[in-house]
């Protein structure tokens, strides 16, 4: 009846994981108390988990994602503390079965339900402001993905719960990951959670593609388009192009598991090594699609708080392009060590370098973007700046072992740890953390403690810098990744900096939050009227803070690169109109939330064998979708007089913030 | 200071092969540095000399192109990755694992299994095997064939150079030499589930007198590596301590390849369906008939 669910699934011997346990089931019940207690239900019900709002269901996945680093987190404090002590002469207190769940699940954890969900988020709050529309191209889709990707979540952080994470790695190679040599639930846990998230992942892709496409405002050019808004594009290509990779790779070993195929077994002609081709075929396009968003972030920030016109446009634009395509043929460099011939290794070793060049030409025009200009300290700029530190180191060492001779001996050691966690942490984490203080005005309606937030930063950049600078050194010394117990005493001294290093960065992620909860208490203080607070350049500042639902009154027409700076130039920026259209938007729906209910009914069912609900599950999801595309009342006109009495309110604060040429 | 701390096994390689990939990562580094200083010479000027407070420093708030600069951010770089590319070009053909070393000595061959969670290692001129240590003589170049007889893996001895993969069903070479005496420390980097962290091996570089000596105190071991003893090494066991054996069976490393190449055995056809069946039930068979299936081929 329940396939292989029992009661032992659940590890009540661990104390670690049933007292996480307890707190996140206090938290959950001290959420719904408040929930119950302020009547809010009704409105968390139809404001937010139904809506089809872009900013929305952008400030949702930022929510998640921002919950999922703390978990991601603390997976990585708990295994800093375990190499410091493994390596001091003592067991630590995670034996190889918890500790191999922890490093899979941090990786799964950052990539997938943070940086991904933090990218997605950002894109969907700005992107639209950006290129002047009312919505993404399918507003239910956007709203599907983000219940899909939710899935996932509930996924990986049921199986802490219940039964057990992968012990395999984030990428889980085959054979260890076959049923064979992994028979527990926790690669199923793996697949299903990447799978069903990984499908949200895709259409949001489409949607976003097709939104940047078709739905700019008049005039807008793709050559006159916001750079963040090019990064997100090339983003969403590469997510087209590289997402169904990872789909089928995963299928094969769905397969492979649940049917007993032989496409990635050592016997009967499986083959290892076609698996780590094909999930780094995806794996290596994934970094591009987290960090090119992040470019985008930063060429955005250091214009606006250089108070000068973003240095090199088309270059940039042309970089970018560049490394999209260089980045689908340079997934090799993940395994030279496989035992390609030296031609092969050669290849990808020269092609992945090559990417060095547009990457650097996109730090020379940040940097002359700040020559001449004026440049204001806030925490979105230090975050910049701090960037161009740690991005250029981390550039380096992925540069160096770019050299198939010299990756020889630092593949797979902490170095290589060291080198992604800077370029991941110093390039897309710094970024959309900029990215974060920079649009959060613009999303919530107020701006973020200054202080807070430069404190987080100079916490952040330091703990970085304590914590993965040790372990470069760790890999010169040939340590290598993923050892957990006994370890060599003469590494002791460097992992207990790494330690202090983490310590530093806990204490930058608690002023973060600390931001957050001041920020959100002193609200009205910092309210932002004018809906540009910083002086910004492109269409996201044009319009309220936060955005009234239609984003838009009348759609902007565009002449130039930076459209809003030079609206403000012209005096045109706030010229009310006479009088006003109704718009055409779409209606909330609850057929996202079903699907993604459906969706998690399916993959728990999959991941232990309950065969008639895993079928229920997906009856659910395909009746769902069927009612729902039945269904005709989807969208609605905005009256003119709702319109019309949002924009005076609107422009009575633009008067009363003082702004100039407002009329 | 903590630098001074620590031994760098990277870079103080005691063989000829981690002595080139050593200046080839010093060599890579200094021609990045070329522009990596400037970066961050220029980051900290700019952001000095142009902060909102200084009215001094020019503004131009419209200047956003210039054709010299452009010219040069893509120019330097082109020529330093063109430079770097072909180090690149070169060292991957003079530092390709899979090429012998030249030497007027013939090489030393060891075949390197790795296995659930141990190295054994097999030298089939010898005619002995041993679990979890290796000697090599000193200036002689060693021959690696790696494989694994179960999840990949990688062989890697940092103080030597190049890491190869093990993969069941397939053979890896790997050519290393060691120039200068000692024990140095070799690993497992590739990880390989629970044991992976126990799989920790010694290599013992020594004169040819001592290595002679060594393999005469591994040929009085008490049991030699036959197929029933290869069947018993195949259990997975962590933290394996030191094992010696008198003889290894010749061709068991190709048997050990060959494994993975058979027919599928009868039993484990029928097996399949069961497993999708009621998967808790057959994880206990279905290893069961991997294991038997493997001692089988063997014998």
């Amino acid at each position: 009846m329940l396939g292989k669910l029992t009661l032992e699934a659940i590890p009540y011997h661990e104390p670690i994981i049933m007292i996480t346990l307890a707190a996140v089931g206090l938290i959950g019940l001290g959420l719904v108390g408040a929930l119950t207690y302020f009547g809010k239900w009704r409105w968390l019900w139809t404001e937010w988990l139904t809506s089809v709002d872009h900013k929305r269901i952008g400030i949702m996945y930022i929510i998640v994602a921002m919950v999922m680093l703390l978990r991601g987190f603390a997976d990585a404090i708990m295994m800093r503390l375990q190499l410091a002590l493994a390596s001091g002469g003592s067991d630590g207190f995670l034996p190889p079965h918890h500790y191999d769940q922890i490093f899979t699940a941090h990786g799964v954890i950052m990539i997938f339900f943070m940086a991904m969900p933090f990218m997605v988020g950002l894109m969907n709050i700005i992107v639209p402001l950006q290129i002047g529309a009312r919505d993404v191209a399918f507003p239910f889709l956007n709203n599907l993905s983000f219940w899909l990707f939710v899935v996932g979540v509930a996924l990986i952080n049921i199986s802490l719960g219940v039964g057990e994470f992968a012990q395999t790695g984030w990428l889980a190679y085959p054979p260890l990951s076959g049923h064979q040599y992994s028979p527990g639930v926790g690669v199923d846990y793996w697949i299903w959670s990447l799978q069903i998230s990984g499908l949200g992942t895709l259409l949001s892709g489409v949607n976003f593609f097709v939104t940047i496409m078709k739905m700019r405002a008049p005039g807008m050019k793709l050559m006159k388009m916001p750079v963040f808004t090019w990064t997100a594009l090339c983003s969403n290509i590469l997510i087209i192009i590289a997402f169904p990779i990872l789909t089928v790779t995963i299928a094969l070993l769905t397969l492979d598991r649940y049917l007993g195929t032989h496409f990635f077994t050592n016997d009967l002609g499986g083959n290892q090594m076609m698996y780590v081709n094909l999930i780094w075929a995806w794996g290596h396009p994934e970094v591009y699609i987290l960090i090119l968003p992040a470019f985008g972030i930063f060429s955005e920030v250091v214009a606006t708080f250089c108070k000068k016109k973003l240095f090199g446009y088309t270059s940039l634009v042309w970089a970018t392009a560049v490394i999209t395509i260089l980045s689908f043929i340079v997934w090799l460099h993940h395994f030279f060590t496989m035992g390609a011939g030296a031609n092969v290794n050669a290849f990808f070793g020269i092609a992945t370098m090559i990417i060095s060049i547009p990457t650097g030409v996109k730090i020379f025009n940040w940097l002359f973007t700040m020559y001449r200009g004026r440049i204001e300290f806030s925490t979105p700029i230090l975050w910049t700046i701090g960037f161009l530190f740690t991005f250029t180191l981390g550039g380096m060492t992925g540069v160096l072992m770019s050299v198939p001779a010299a990756d020889f001996v630092l593949h797979n050691s902490l170095f290589l740890i060291a080198h992604f966690h800077n370029t991941i942490i110093g390039g897309v984490v710094f970024g959309y953390l900029a990215g974060f203080n920079y649009w959060f005005p613009k999303a919530m309606g107020f701006k973020l403690n200054e202080k807070l937030g430069k404190a987080a930063f100079w916490f952040w950049i330091t703990g970085f810098f304590f914590a993965f600078v040790p372990l470069y050194l760790l890999g010169f010394m040939g340590m290598t990744r993923r050892v957990s117990q006994n370890i060599d005493p003469e590494y002791h001294n460097l992992l207990l900096v790494a330690v202090f290093g983490a310590g530093l960065i806990f204490i930058g992620i608690l002023c973060q939050l600390l931001q957050l909860a001041v920020s959100i208490k002193d609200r009205a203080k910092n309210r932002d009227l004018t809906g540009d607070p910083w002086g910004g350049r492109t269409l996201e500042w044009a319009t309220s803070s936060p955005p009234p639902f239609y984003n838009f009154a009348t759609t902007p027409q565009v002449k130039e690169l930076d459209a809003f700076w030079e609206m403000k130039e012209d005096k045109s920026a706030y010229v009310q109109p006479k009088s006003y259209q109704e718009i055409h938007m779409p209606k909330n729906t609850s057929a996202g939330i079903f699907i993604g209910l459906f969706s998690l009914i399916m993959g728990f069912a999959l991941i232990w064998y309950i065969w008639w609900m895993a079928i229920a599950g997906f009856v659910g999801v395909i009746a769902t979708w069927i009612v729902h595309s039945f269904k005709d009342d989807v969208d609605y006109y905005v009256p003119v007089d709702v319109i019309t009495q949002t924009e005076n309110a609107h422009f009575a604060q633009l008067k009363q913030a003082g702004v100039q040429h407002v009329g | 200071m903590l630098l001074s701390g620590c031994d760098m096994a990277l870079m103080d390689p005691k063989g000829a092969v981690g002595l080139e990939q050593r200046s080839l990562i010093l060599t890579a580094t200094g021609l990045m540095l070329i522009v990596v200083i400037p970066v961050f010479i220029m980051t900290v000027w700019f952001a000095w000399r142009y902060r909102a407070a200084n009215k001094q420093a020019t503004y131009a708030p419209k200047w956003a192109h210039s054709n010299k600069i452009e010219l040069v951010v893509w120019t330097v770089p082109c020529i330093i990755i063109l430079v770097l590319g072909y180090i690149t070009w070169q060292t991957s053909h003079s530092l390709d694992p899979h090429k012998p070393l030249t030497s007027d000595k013939p090489a030393l061959q060891i075949d390197v299994v790795a296995m659930d969670w141990k190295w054994l290692f097999i030298y089939p001129e010898q005619g002995i095997a041993t679990v979890n240590e290796i000697a090599i003589p000193v200036d002689v170049p060693v021959h690696f064939r790696v494989t694994s007889s179960t999840v990949m893996n990688s062989f890697f001895i940092p103080r030597l150079g190049s890491q190869v993969y093990a993969m069941a069903g397939m053979n890896n070479d790997l050519h290393l030499i060691a120039n200068e005496a000692g024990t140095y420390k070799g690993i497992a980097a590739n990880y390989s589930g629970h044991g992976f962290s126990g799989m920790k091996f010694a290599t013992h570089a020594v004169s040819d007198t001592d290595f002679a000596a060594w393999v005469d105190k591994v040929k009085q071991a008490p049991m030699g590596l036959d197929s029933a003893q290869y069947a018993e090494l195949m259990k997975p066991s962590q933290n394996v301590p030191v094992t010696y054996f008198s003889s290894a069976k010749p061709g068991l490393y190709e048997e050990i390849i060959q494994t993975f190449m058979g027919e599928m055995p009868m039993h484990e056809h029928k097996a399949m369906p069961a497993t999708m069946a009621d998967g808790e039930a057959m994880e206990g068979m279905h290893d069961h008939a991997m294991h038997a299936d493997t001692s089988g081929t063997g014998e």
